[in-house]
C-alpha cells in the first residue's frame, strides 16, 4: 500500500485536487497481475466522478461504476481496483487509489473498515498540508511582487526631479503619487545653458518594472534630445525615432514637452498624445491644443508646435491620467469637465496642487483605492508685484534696426490708452525706450533678427515701468560719461550717448542681469492728477 | 523697413546757408546728413542754419550726427544754427550740452534775424 500513498503525498504537492492542469501523459498498460504505475489523475470539476466520490465517501470498488467519465476510464485502463476518496469539510481533496491485491483476492470487509478509518484520520492531515502548501506558494508570489513593485518604485523614485529649478518671477510645484501597481508616469525639468527651462510630463502604458524602464529609457532620449535641439517638434520626433524601434510591443509613452523663456513668457510645447495641458489666463481657462501621435507605435512620425504667451497670473497646469480617470463609486469618472471647472475656480499656482487632490478626494470617496499613478506639474508666473503694479501689454519685437521707433511707438500708444501721463514726460520715456530698445537690439542681440526683444509694460496709480530685456545675458558695457568738448576736439568718440539719455529721462532706472537675460526696467513716475499735466 | 529716411533741402538766405531737414535722424540718417552738410559747407557760407521742422525722431546715433557736423563746423570756424527743435528735444540739446555750443532758435525767422 505504500506505494499507492506515495502516489497520493505526491499529488498532493503538487496543484490541489481538481484545479490543477490536465496532464495528458497516458497510462502505461497493465499487465495482468502486475502493479499498476503511479498515476497522475486529474478529475475535471465538471466529470461526474468528482461528484460520486464527494458524496460517497467510503471505498469505492471502481469495476462496479459504470458511467461516462473520462477520469474513470483513466483509472479503469490503470488497473485501478478501489478508491478511497478523502473528503474535508465536504470538499474532495484528494484519492486512496488501490490495485488488486498480491493475492489476487477481492478486498475483504476489514480491508475496507482499515480504509475507510485511515481515509477519515488522514483527510484533514491532507488538507492542512496542503493549506500551508498553498499559503507558502502564494507568500512567493506576493514577495516577488512586492519585489518588483519595489524595483520599480525605486526607478521612478530615483529618476523624477529631487527639487524643482528655481526661476525667478516664477513658482513651479509638482506632485507624484504611485498607483499600488506603480505606472510609468514621469516628469522631468531640464534647465538649458541659455536659461530657458524645459517641462516634461509623460506616461508609459503598462505598469511595473517594464514601464519603469521605458520610462527610464524615455528620459534619457528627452534628455538628450533637449541640449540637441531648441524645438519640442523635433525634440518629440527624435525621441519617437529612437524608441519606436527597441519599445516592447504593445507599449507606448504619451509626452508632453514645453520649452519656457522665463525672460519673455514665451512656452513653446508639442504632444505626443498626452493629455492636453490647461492653461489659466485672466480671461477663463483653455486647453493647449498640439497634435502628435504617442511615441513608439509608429516611426516617421512629426509633431505640431505651438506656442503660448504666459502673461504675470497665469498658470499652466500639465497632469497624468490619474487625475482625470479617477472613479467614484459610482464609477463615474473625474473628467476633463470637472478638471476645467476646478481650474476656473482656483487662482493657481503651488495651492492649486492640494486644491485638484481635495476635489478629487471629495469625488472618489474614502473607500477609493487609487488606479493609476498621478502626476502633477504646475507652473505659474507670478502675478505683478507687490507695488500693484498691473499689466498693460507684453509683447516682442524683432532685433533689425530701426525697430526700436517701432517698440518706442508701441509703448507710447500703450501708455497713452491706459495711464494719465503728461506729454512732456512720455515724450521722454519714448525716448528711454528706443534707447533701451537699441541697446538690446545692438549689444544683446548683436541685430540677429530672430532673437527678440521682450517688452513688459506695467502701472500703478503712481508708477509707470517698462521692462526691456534681451537675451544678451551681459550686462552694457558702462560707457564714460559722455564729454562734449573731449568728444568735439576729437578725443572721445561722438556716439556713447544711449545709457547717458536713459538716466537723463526716467526717474527711475533699474538693471538686471542673470547670465543669460538683461533686463532694463524704465520707470516713471505718473503725478496725482492735483498737480495737472504740469511738466516734470 | 517702417523708418523714414532722411532728406534734406539747402537754401541760402544771405551769408546763411539753411539746411531743411525730413525724417528721422538716426543711423540711417549718416550719409545723407553728412552729404547734405558737405553740400552747404560748399556754399562757404559764414553760418549754417539747422531746420529741424520736419524731423520728428532723433536718437542718440542722430545726436551723435550732429555732433560730428558740430566739430567740423568749429574746425571751420563757422556757426550752427538750430530752428524748431521743439521742446523735447531743445531738452536732449540741453541735457547732452549739444546747446552750450549751437543757438537754438524756435523758428527760422528768428535765427536770422538774431545770429547777425
Amino acid at each position: 500500500m505504500s506505494v499507492w500513498l506515495n502516489s497520493l503525498w505526491k499529488k498532493l504537492f503538487g496543484p490541489p485536487a481538481g484545479s490543477a492542469p490536465a496532464d495528458p501523459a497516458p497510462a502505461p498498460p497493465v499487465e495482468a497481475g502486475a502493479s499498476p504505475a503511479i498515476l497522475d489523475l486529474d478529475i475535471a470539476p465538471h466529470d461526474p466522478l468528482a461528484a460520486y466520490f464527494q458524496s460517497a465517501p467510503h471505498p469505492v470498488e471502481i469495476d462496479k461504476l459504470n458511467f461516462d467519465s473520462p477520469a474513470l476510464r483513466q483509472l479503469k485502463a490503470n488497473g485501478t481496483r478501489l478508491v478511497v476518496p478523502l473528503v474535508s469539510q465536504g470538499e474532495l481533496i484528494g484519492l486512496i487509489n488501490l490495485g488488486p491485491r498480491r493475492s489476487e483476492q477481492d478486498y475483504s470487509a476489514d480491508d475496507r473498515g482499515l480504509l475507510s478509518n485511515l481515509a477519515t484520520q488522514a483527510a484533514p492531515a491532507v488538507r492542512v498540508a496542503q493549506l500551508v502548501r498553498q499559503q507558502q506558494l502564494e507568500a512567493q508570489e506576493r514577495e516577488r511582487m512586492e519585489q518588483e513593485l519595489r524595483v520599480a518604485r525605486l526607478i521612478q523614485q530615483t529618476l523624477l526631479p529631487r527639487e524643482l529649478p528655481q526661476l525667478a518671477g516664477w513658482n513651479l510645484s509638482a506632485y507624484y503619487q504611485p498607483a499600488r501597481a506603480v505606472g510609468g508616469d514621469f516628469y522631468d525639468f531640464i534647465r538649458l545653458e541659455d536659461g530657458r527651462l524645459v517641462l516634461i510630463i509623460g506616461d508609459v502604458t503598462d505598469k511595473g518594472v517594464p514601464a519603469a524602464l521605458v520610462m527610464a529609457t524615455t528620459r534619457s532620449i528627452l534628455r538628450s534630445g533637449a541640449q540637441r535641439w531648441a524645438s519640442p517638434g523635433q525634440v518629440l520626433q527624435y525621441a519617437n525615432d529612437m524608441l519606436v524601434g527597441d519599445i516592447p510591443p504593445k507599449m507606448f509613452v504619451t509626452c508632453l514637452y514645453a520649452l519656457l523663456d522665463p525672460a519673455s513668457g514665451n512656452l513653446v510645447y508639442a504632444n505626443a498624445g498626452h493629455d492636453l495641458p490647461y492653461r489659466r489666463h485672466r480671461d477663463g481657462v483653455a486647453e493647449m491644443r498640439a497634435i502628435g501621435m504617442p511615441l513608439g507605435l509608429l516611426p516617421g512620425m512629426v509633431y505640431d508646435e505651438q506656442t503660448v504667451q504666459l502673461e504675470p497670473g497665469d498658470s499652466v497646469l500639465l497632469y497624468s491620467d490619474g487625475l482625470v480617470e479617477a472613479h467614484n463609486p459610482q464609477r463615474e469618472m473625474f473628467g476633463f469637465p470637472r478638471l476645467q471647472a476646478c481650474l476656473t475656480q482656483h487662482p493657481g499656482g503651488a495651492g492649486l496642487v492640494d486644491y485638484l487632490l481635495a476635489e478629487r478626494a471629495g469625488f472618489v470617496g474614502p473607500d477609493w483605492d487609487q488606479e493609476d499613478d498621478t502626476a502633477l506639474v504646475i507652473l505659474q508666473r507670478e502675478a505683478a508685484a507687490d507695488d500693484g503694479l498691473r499689466p498693460l501689454a507684453s509683447f516682442d519685437w524683432p532685433s533689425e534696426p530701426g525697430n526700436e521707433r517701432l517698440a518706442m511707438e508701441k509703448v507710447a500708444a500703450v501708455v497713452r490708452a491706459a495711464v494719465d501721463l503728461p506729454p512732456a514726460r512720455l515724450e521722454r520715456l519714448k525716448t528711454a525706450v528706443a534707447e533701451a530698445t537699441m541697446n538690446a537690439m545692438e549689444h544683446g542681440h548683436k541685430y540677429q533678427p530672430e532673437l527678440t526683444v521682450h517688452f513688459e509694460v506695467r502701472a500703478s496709480a503712481t508708477r509707470l515701468a517698462v521692462q526691456i530685456t534681451d537675451h544678451g545675458g551681459q550686462p552694457m558695457p558702462r560707457a564714460q560719461t559722455p564729454d562734449l568738448d573731449a568728444k568735439l576736439a576729437g578725443q572721445q568718440s561722438p556716439r556713447g550717448w544711449g545709457l547717458f539719455l536713459i538716466e537723463k529721462m526716467v526717474d527711475e532706472l533699474n538693471v538686471t542681469t542673470d547670465g543669460q537675460h538683461h533686463t532694463v526696467e524704465l520707470v516713471m513716475h505718473i503725478p496725482e492728477a492735483a498737480h495737472g499735466h504740469q511738466d516734470a | 523697413m517702417a523708418t523714414k529716411m532722411l532728406e534734406t533741402a539747402l537754401r541760402r538766405h544771405g551769408d546763411v546757408a539753411i539746411l531743411d531737414l525730413t525724417g528721422e535722424i538716426d543711423g540711417f540718417a549718416d550719409e545723407v546728413l553728412n552729404a547734405a552738410y558737405a553740400a552747404a559747407e560748399q556754399t562757404a557760407p559764414r553760418a549754417i542754419l539747422l531746420n529741424f521742422k520736419g524731423v520728428d525722431y532723433i536718437n542718440s546715433t542722430g545726436i551723435a550726427l550732429i555732433v560730428g557736423l558740430l566739430a567740423q563746423a568749429r574746425r571751420a570756424g563757422r556757426k550752427l544754427l538750430t530752428c524748431h527743435l521743439g521742446p523735447h528735444y531743445t531738452e536732449i540739446f540741453q541735457i547732452t550740452r549739444l546747446a552750450d555750443f549751437m543757438s537754438l532758435y524756435p523758428d527760422e525767422a528768428s535765427a536770422l534775424a538774431q545770429d547777425s
